[in-house]
């Protein structure tokens, strides 16, 4: 049904683990060859000319993130590799874990080469202890075909990889944070400067990228950047891209897509539409911190610069879709009320502003809001913005300025009936 | 009472620190291991921590109540962490979680009176494309159903009994 070219996807077998000799048989560790030949410059350069941007939801561009790496540093450097994956709506990087780990350990193997970094950790959170043992069973497999340890393939070259098993908490995705959770500190982030790069974990340089990104560098190594280009359907982007569909489709299924996609494809040919025959009412294009997207959008390319022209952002591609019975008022209550759950306390707009609107979303959803509480929500959305420490309240800011943007009508609508509309 | 952790692994836990720049980085794993052995995290599991790791308590202790899944206070012998993120709110987690709890006879954040089960709300799994599901240890299910999850709960009770007891 899928007939888009297939990178990460390829070989996968729903509920089947592709082992060491099975990913050599496909081309495996054929990158990682590659680039010990190449000077590790010349692979941040082909990763950077190759347009392939972060996959973990910032979308930043992974080879200009390398370039910033201070290589040529003595000492300790590491390579952090983001298995967090707790945004709601995601769970791409459990399917390309569960069905082919290795790309990840080739791609983390590549990426430390190329910024020269020696010892590299896999952070994977406590629910994927499916993972953990998969990842752990191709790290094994690795060591002992010599593409990790000491001198890897002959080239001089030392590379280790761990595993970190996480204990919960969304925060642990924000990379800072994610540090202090390696180090065994009390997992608050830490303000940026310095940044990682510059100081990172146990205060040496360290780079962090998400589980896709990295399993993605085999491929582009493997294949160059043309190729990897020609992936996207949007001529300005470049690659294919993991999608999660959830919520009220018929088929909530992952697909590697190309980016560039429209919604409307990806919604009614891959998600088989909504559920019941009903009427597709909003989405979430990217994770619980993506702005909604309405079916106004529904030509949208699912792209990074294309979501942001409407104001959202591709995010991590977990598209989670609402059907025309959904309340957007208890959908964002839903949304906020993660978000301030997991918040981790440190700075109060996040600490006090969430909760705030967690409290001014049950005002307004059981029927007890005037239009004050809307502009003390909208008041709440202009200085929560901008001014918490971190990218958590940033986010979680998203659906809920997406709310007031473009769905005050269903908003006022609740505060006039004084109850909910779709109870 | 049973020991917290079997002496083999204190000592290995001892050994790896010994072998390391930052003993503080195995904090998480030994409270992880404690928490398999013992259920839970009690303080002796605290000091316990800190001194085979050579670290100090306070230290051990602002990581083990960051992190919602090391627990603090006792634990039935099986935690159920069902989801109440957008993707399985959106698919009944409110029928799932209301069922749980009849089922169980207990609320939120309760433990049966027979020390069988605690029920804890918890963020995404991680399980979307599964709507909506619970994990039970460390466990994922999906697609769960009142019918699954009286299923699952039967499976699990079997278990429990034919255990050691605590």
């Amino acid at each position: 049904m899928n007939n888009y070219p297939q990178v990460l996807f390829k070989y996968r077998r729903p509920g089947e683990t592709i082992l060491l000799p099975e990913y050599e048989q496909n081309g495996g560790y054929q990158g990682l060859r590659k680039a010990l030949q190449m000077a590790p410059k010349e692979v941040c350069e082909l990763v950077k000319m190759s347009g392939l941007r972060g996959r973990g939801g910032a979308g930043f561009p992974t080879g200009i993130k390398w370039s910033f790496f201070p290589a040529d540093q003595p000492g300790d450097k590491y390579l952090v590799c983001n298995g967090d994956e707790m945004e709601p709506g995601t769970y791409k990087d459990r399917q390309l874990l569960l069905a082919d780990p290795h790309q990840l350990v080739e791609g983390m193997a590549i990426a430390a080469y190329a910024m020269q970094a020696g010892i590299g950790y896999i952070f994977l959170r406590y629910a994927y202890e499916d993972c953990s043992q998969r990842v752990e069973q191709a790290i094994a497999e690795a060591s002992t075909a010599g593409y990790l340890g000491k001198n890897i393939l002959g080239s001089g070259f030392d590379v280790e990889l761990h595993v970190h098993r996480s204990a919960g908490r969304y925060i642990l995705g924000e990379e800072t944070s994610l540090l202090n959770g390696l180090e065994g500190r009390r997992p608050n982030p830490r303000s940026k400067p310095p940044f990682p790069a510059q100081r990172g974990l146990f205060g040496r340089p360290t780079n962090v990228n998400n589980v896709e990104t990295l399993a993605t560098v085999p491929h582009i190594v493997n294949h160059g950047q043309i190729w990897f280009h020609e992936l996207a359907l949007n001529p300005e982007s470049a690659g294919t891209k993991l999608f999660g569909l959830s919520g009220h489709l018929n088929r909530n299924e992952c697909f590697e897509l190309p980016l560039g996609i429209t919604l409307r494809e990806v919604v009614e040919d891959f998600g088989g539409g909504v559920r019941g025959g009903k009427k597709f009412k909003a989405c979430l294009p990217g994770g619980a911190s993506t702005p909604f997207l309405t079916a106004e959008h529904m030509d949208v390319m699912m792209d990074f610069n294309p979501l942001e022209e409407v104001k959202s952002r591709l995010g991590t591609a977990g598209v989670t879709v609402f059907d025309e019975n959904t309340c957007m008022v208890a959908a964002t209550r839903n949304l906020n009320q993660f978000f301030a759950r997991e918040s981790c306390g440190w700075c109060t707009p996040c600490r006090d502003g969430l909760a705030t609107i967690s409290w001014l979303l049950d005002r307004i959803e059981f029927g007890q809001a005037n239009e004050d509480d809307l502009a003390m929500l909208k008041d709440q959305v202009r200085n929560i913005r901008g001014r918490s420490f971190c990218a958590l309240a940033e986010g979680a800011m998203g659906p809920v300025e997406a709310l007031v943007r473009l769905f005050e009508e269903e908003i006022l609508d609740h505060i006039r009936k004084g109850q909910c509309p779709f109870r | 009472m049973k020991e917290l952790l079997p002496q083999t692994e204190i000592d290995s836990f001892k050994a790896r620190a010994a072998a390391i720049a930052h003993p503080h980085e195995l904090i998480v794993d030994l409270l992880r291991a404690i928490q398999a052995h013992s259920g839970w995290v009690p303080d002796d599991g605290v000091l316990l921590t800190a001194e085979t790791l050579g670290v100090l308590p306070i230290e051990v202790e602002e990581v083990a109540t960051f992190y919602d899944k090391i627990f603090r206070r006792a634990v039935g012998r099986r935690v159920i962490h069902v989801c109440d993120s957008i993707c399985c709110w959106s698919n009944g987690a409110d029928i799932i979680a209301g069922h749980l709890q009849k089922r169980l006879g207990i609320g939120l954040g309760e433990t049966t009176a027979d020390g069988a089960f605690t029920l804890l709300p918890t963020c995404c799994l991680g399980a979307c494309g599964d709507a909506p599901a619970m994990m039970i240890g460390l466990t994922t299910y999906g697609r769960l159903t009142p019918e699954k999850i009286d299923e699952t709960l039967a499976r699990e009770r079997a278990a429990i009994a034919a255990e050691e007891p605590q």
